[in-house]
């Protein structure tokens, strides 16, 4: 029932996010999309105990790499969907009870905290990376190919 | 050698300012501006792009073309549209008239979505957002309603204040102060995950994208300018909340 109410959820508010930065109509699906499947990977694994950073980092390479295959596949410019389904991602509630205990003198909590939302952040940049090293790799290999041939 | 070479510039040009007004990334922008340019037959052209402004020449010795970005918002459409002109014209599809013509319209259109649309979608996202935070369903319709005035209200503030993040400040105050306000009639449960909610559809999620993709494609100073940019809007957003703890 959890897990279904946050596929739910997830759908509305990553293509959601779609409207509110005008992406094409056309591609407000695969927004929600993006950002469910993203979302998901996020969730299962902070349920199998998996540290909130490594998460991070996996559900944002499956989102960068789902973002090529569309981007590829409906040629649009990647950040439509590279967007809508990272937002999910930034650690908006971390940066809030930390911003929270700062203004509450609870500094060495507060402190913590943002240190905690900053390697998610980190993390959010590492996936993008590595989904371009995959990207690059494969463009790479398929050139090396085509000249062998 | 090309005898049209004012028409070429003035085309590329429009296609960078377009996209560069409706937050494309800045890479994209030159290499836009460097594809369009190449397809109608020029051979070594150069631009340099940030986000405040477009530095254009079609090769090393002519004069250099400059434009200043002043207005910057986010339409995702308008960059779907000159992307797709941009591939056309690379296919010899289009001739300069006709790139031209199609890339002004496209600099005239409105938003695809009208301003109410915008609002009720981030009225949903915030409901959504209190939700998949860990938040309960008692607090959906409080997070949905607040999340729709903040969103409005920082509109509104756009419209009429011109200095930068003040809108996102103003915003956030009002996020707290109405989610303080349905918490003390008992209209929802938890201040926290309302405000959490309210407040994601004030994110900067397209430059913090943006600014990474900037950086990985090597364009140092776009990146760290749009990060900055991303990070005083985070800042005035969380300034907006504390306020409003600091005084209740």
């Amino acid at each position: 029932m959890m897990f279904f109410e946050q596929l739910i959820t997830s759908f509305f508010a990553a293509s959601g996010f779609g409207i509110i930065f005008s992406a094409p109509k056309r591609s407000l699906i695969q927004c929600g999309v993006v950002g469910m499947l993203g979302w998901i990977v996020y969730i299962i694994l902070v349920d199998i105990e998996v540290d909130a950073v490594p998460a991070t980092v996996a559900a944002s390479v499956v989102v960068a790499v789902l973002s090529q295959l569309c981007a590829k596949w409906f040629k649009t410019p990647i950040i439509i969907f590279n967007v809508s389904g990272i937002i999910p991602l930034v650690p908006g509630g971390l940066a809030y009870d930390a911003m929270r205990n700062f203004v509450e003198n609870n500094y060495d909590v507060a402190l913590q905290l943002a240190a905690k939302a900053l390697l998610i952040s980190g993390a959010i940049a590492l996936g993008l990376v590595f989904s371009e090293i995959i990207n690059q790799v494969i463009r790479k290999a398929k050139w090396k190919k085509k000249t062998h041939a | 050698m090309v005898d049209n070479k004012n028409e070429i510039i003035k085309v590329c040009l429009l296609a960078g300012k377009v996209m560069l007004q409706s937050g494309a990334e800045t890479y994209r922008v030159e290499d836009t501006m460097v594809r369009i340019a190449a397809s109608f037959g020029i051979d070594n052209p150069q631009s340099y792009v940030t986000p405040t402004g477009i530095i254009f020449s079609i090769s090393e010795t002519e004069s250099t073309k400059f434009v200043r970005i002043l207005e910057r918002s986010t339409d995702l459409h308008k960059v779907t549209e000159v992307n797709s002109i941009s591939r056309r014209i690379s296919s010899k599809e289009l001739s300069l008239e006709e790139a031209s013509r199609l890339l002004k319209e496209v600099d005239q259109l409105k938003h695809v979505y009208p301003t109410y649309i915008q609002i009720l979608a981030a009225s949903i996202v915030s409901g959504c957002f209190t939700i998949m935070f860990q938040g309960g369903w008692v607090d959906f319709i409080p997070s949905v309603i607040v999340g729709g005035v903040g969103f409005s209200a920082m509109v509104y503030f756009h419209k009429i204040v011109e200095i930068r993040f003040f809108a996102e400040f103003l915003a956030s105050i009002f996020i707290g102060l109405l989610a303080y306000l349905f918490i003390d009639i008992r209209f929802g449960l938890e201040l926290d995950k309302i405000i959490i909610g309210a407040v994601m559809p004030l994110v900067p999620g397209l430059l913090i994208t943006n600014a990474v993709r900037d950086l990985m494609a090597g364009h140092l100073v776009s990146g760290l300018s749009k990060g900055a940019e991303a990070f005083l809007t985070a800042f005035a957003i969380g300034a907006g909340i504390a306020v409003v703890f600091a005084f209740i």
